[in-house]
């Protein structure tokens, strides 16, 4: 290991300042990428998994898994989030986040414009849509991932982007800097950016020479067309075809095929019927690309405001996923479709693909796709050949830069089918049009891992023995440059929110330290013109600025409207004027077991008033939930619908010194009403003095229970553990 | 050009070939249409990739900015910019950074002019 940095503690925030100490001398401790260890037929508490991969060592499990011990079981395959703040800073506290949850690839999206930056970029400038990627940045990230994969116990890898003009030379410094794994494809430069195609295959060569020797992990773009596409399911066939030609290039410049991705996406969504449509796309593509790497993206293309319906079109793409196969699982967050994604969305995105992919775990075994169902077997089939034709027809045109003139690609129709409506390029024209040069009889670069012809004076063995060894031989000889512009930079951006760190302030954030964003959710009783509106007023109400109403869902023309709304509230808490009640301490088993064996403690309990719920009850009472009878408290359960005047007589007729109530039902405030009924004849019969009167319930809480008139109360996530101690605790404090 | 679906059409001379065969000739294929884009990068280099040279070389990216820009204009960079630099390193007897940054400081492209011919 080459730094020394003291390890996370997971109660304490990550210091950026250390992190940006030293960081001249940082240096990454393996290249290279890294996949998950799957473990077969992994047991953990009652269940064998069959696609599941060596638990961390620290997470945070699914909110349920409370119920199953908390085990938190992750997924044989690498999970992405894909991270954007714009800002390194802040990009880090949120990767920490995310890697608690199971993320252990991070992709780092770059700034608006960075593709048709020729050169690199240098510091830590503020980015749009995503961060400034520069060595420092790099470093930074790459130095905060080390501390990160040891306190989760998992390796995480770090990934941007090798696109644009710029492109062998961001592969150099990523190759320096141990960036796991990168996107490249050529023809993103191409279509998308407007860079001129000579240029971008011939940069491309060189870049994907240099990320084959480092072993960076290459995923291409072609899940851009299906982004960009009118139709996206008249695009498949294109989608293969792009797929073939990156795979096929970087092949033949040096790279190995599991070094290479494919960037793989469903095309479609609901209330398209996708899963039949997507299926047969997926399996084609695998079928063709079966030595290659799977990187499964999910759906942008058919992505609105509502983080409901996305999350659904991503759980049927997940299922896609399981069906068939994915070595990488990409996750887009729920909110991309409204604004650049907050902190806990990553989360979101995240946690989806893992409850999805443990949720259908060997699922594969029982439920197989029927590969001679008619249907699918001649649409498998047909995209096949459809992408044949496609490039054939290329070929016979003059070949790909002669296709991309006569705009083969991103047509809305399905090839051979043409609407005339792709993306047409002059291979004369473009971003850095007429900057490539042939290489002369004596070009030479004496460097190593680069492609192309290269006349090195004979007899070498090793091309940079010329200069006495290269960056990519020797890492002490890796430069590194720190900031260039002197205001936009991280120390400046820590200096304005300095105050706030130092003296621990409290603010609500989505995406930057400080930034005061909130949102708030309302039903609103009108269409949604006017709830709209009317939004944005009631936001101005609760102290909010910069109001933004970021999705609306009508609920009914005339009945009403969903609005989220978001907008800043410029309020910052101070730790230390809040009052916050201690947890409750519990005793030890065999405390609590002395005390019950000594009194014979009896209990009685019941669900009261019109109320069928049982299973908080028996939680809390029953010896396998770790109840109270586990400590020997003898327990009569009188069942549900109990009204109070008999659990007060079965309480007198059991001798029992406590009582136990459940009331899950509000309505009409019946829990309330039935406390301080069940306190009220307790006092009336004369025997308030000698029980204990205690009320649960998902809506009860302490405070209000002992208003009440109870002894305690306790909602949700309460344990028999917590109930036998406060049992305890109250009888020696009253001498009962 | 606009075209109708005519995929049932043009489809017949695929129809004959197994599964297998139809894979192979997609990856027949591939590696046609690449084959004039792998050699027109071997044969060709940028301002990018010889930036990407000089950094191998252990020169800070704003140095392999204006080495590669110099030789850009000089037409040198057929060359290879990691050439140029390499050529004043051993007359200078000095490394790949210190013999670039006096290149960036405008020094010995008369000596680079000797060695290669001068401008284009």
């Amino acid at each position: 290991m080459s730094d020394l940095l003291p390890p996370l503690d997971p109660g304490t925030k990550i210091d950026i300042q250390s992190l940006l100490d030293g960081l001249e001398n940082y240096r990454p401790r393996r290249h290279g990428w890294t996949w998950r260890t799957a473990v077969p037929n992994q047991k953990m508490y009652e269940f064998t998994y069959r696609e599941t991969s060596e638990p961390l060592k620290q997470s945070v499990p699914l909110p349920a898994a409370h119920y199953f011990d908390n085990i938190d079981p992750q997924p044989e395959c690498v999970v992405t989030t894909e991270i954007a703040s714009g800002r390194p800073e802040d990009d880090i506290r949120r990767m920490r986040m995310a890697a608690w949850h199971g993320a252990d690839h991070i992709m780092v999206i770059r700034t608006a414009g960075q593709s048709h930056i020729d050169g690199l970029l240098e510091g830590t400038p503020e980015g749009v849509g995503g961060i400034a990627v520069t060595r420092k940045q790099c470093r930074l990230t790459r130095r905060a991932l080390d501390l990160i994969e040891d306190e989760v116990g998992r390796p995480i890898n770090y990934h941007s982007y090798v696109s644009g003009v710029a492109g062998p030379e961001i592969a150099v410094m990523f190759a320096e800097e141990g960036v796991n794994g990168a996107h490249q494809d050529p023809q993103y430069n191409v279509l998308y950016r407007n860079i001129n195609m000579y240029r971008s295959f011939v940069d491309a060569a060189v870049a994907k020479h240099v990320m084959a020797a480092a072993g960076i992990l290459q995923i291409d773009g072609a899940h851009n067309a299906n982004a960009t596409a009118v139709r996206a399911w008249k695009v498949m066939p294109e989608l293969l075809v792009q797929h073939a030609i990156n795979c096929a290039y970087s092949v033949a410049v040096g790279m190995p095929k599991e070094q290479i991705a494919l960037s793989t996406v469903p095309p479609d969504a609901p209330p398209a019927p996708c899963m039949r449509m997507d299926l047969p796309y997926a399996i084609a593509l695998r079928d063709l690309f079966g030595e290659y790497k799977m990187r499964a993206q999910q759906n942008t293309r058919y992505m609105e405001a509502d983080g409901r319906e996305a999350t659904v079109s991503h759980v049927l793409n997940l299922m896609i996923s399981r069906l068939t196969s994915a070595d990488i699982q990409s996750t887009i967050t729920p909110d991309e479709g409204r604004n650049v994604p907050w902190h806990y969305n990553n989360v979101a995105a995240v946690n989806t693909a893992k409850q999805t992919l443990v949720g259908m775990d060997g699922l594969r075994e029982i439920v197989k796709i029927d590969r001679e169902n008619p249907e699918l077997k001649s649409r498998v089939r047909e995209i096949k050949e459809r992408a044949v034709l496609f490039m054939e027809a290329m070929l016979a045109d003059g070949g790909y830069f002669a296709g991309v003139e006569d705009a083969y690609f991103v047509d809305s129709g399905e090839y051979p089918e043409t609407h005339d409506d792709g993306i047409a390029r002059d291979s004369q024209g473009g971003v850095a049009e007429g900057t490539i040069v042939p290489r002369a009889e004596d070009y030479m670069a004496p460097v190593c891992h680069h492609f192309g012809e290269n006349h090195l004076p004979d007899g070498l063995t090793h091309a940079c023995d010329l200069i006495g060894g290269c960056t990519l031989c020797d890492d002490s000889k890796v430069p590194f440059i720190d900031e260039l512009d002197p205001e936009d930079n991280v120390n400046a951006r820590l200096a304005a929110t300095a105050e706030m760190r130092e003296r621990g302030l409290i603010k609500p954030e989505v995406e930057w330290a400080g930034d005061g964003i909130v949102a708030v959710t309302m039903f609103l009783p009108v269409s949604d013109r006017v709830a709209e509106a009317a939004a944005l007023e009631l936001g101005r109400s609760m102290n909010l600025s910069d109001c933004e109403v970021i999705n609306k869902q009508v609920m009914h023309p005339a009945e009403g409207t969903l609005i989220e709304l978001k907008g800043r509230l410029d309020v910052a808490i101070d730790p230390g004027t809040l009052v916050i009640p201690e947890p409750a301490e519990v005793l030890t088993d065999e405390e609590i077991r002395d005390f019950v064996h000594e009194r014979g403690l009896k209990a009685v309990a019941a669900t009261v008033g019109e109320d069928e719920h049982s299973v908080g009850m028996r939680e809390i009472i029953d010896i396998k939930h770790g109840g109270l009878e586990k400590w020997g408290l003898g327990v009569t359960y009188l069942g549900t619908s109990v009204p109070v005047e008999k659990v007060l007589d079965g309480a007198i007729e059991h001798a029992a010194s406590i009582v136990l109530i459940s009331t899950i039902i509000t309505h009409g405030d019946m829990h309330r009403r039935n406390m301080e009924k069940l306190a009220d004849l307790a006092a009336e019969k004369g025997v308030r003095d000698r029980l204990l009167l205690i009320a649960g319930g998902t809506q009860v809480t302490d405070e209000l229970a002992r208003s009440w008139g109870m002894d305690a109360g306790f909602g949700r996530k309460t344990h028999g553990i917590d109930v036998a101690s406060f049992v305890v605790q109250t009888m020696r404090e009253r001498g009962m | 050009m606009v075209r109708p679906d005519t995929f049932h059409e043009v489809r017949e001379h695929l129809a004959g070939l197994s599964d297998a065969e139809l894979e192979a000739r997609f990856w027949e294929l591939s590696n046609t249409i690449v084959e004039p884009l792998v050699e027109l990068a071997r044969t060709h280099t940028s301002p990018s990739i010889e930036r990407s040279v000089l950094m191998r070389m252990g020169i800070d990216s704003r140095t392999c900015m204006a080495v590669a820009a110099e030789c850009e204009k000089r037409g040198l960079l057929g060359h290879g910019a990691g050439h140029v630099v390499l050529v004043c390193m051993q007359v200078w007897e000095c490394d790949a950074p210190a013999a670039a940054a006096r290149l960036a400081g405008g020094e010995g492209w008369d000596l680079v002019a000797e060695r290669f011919g001068g401008a284009r």
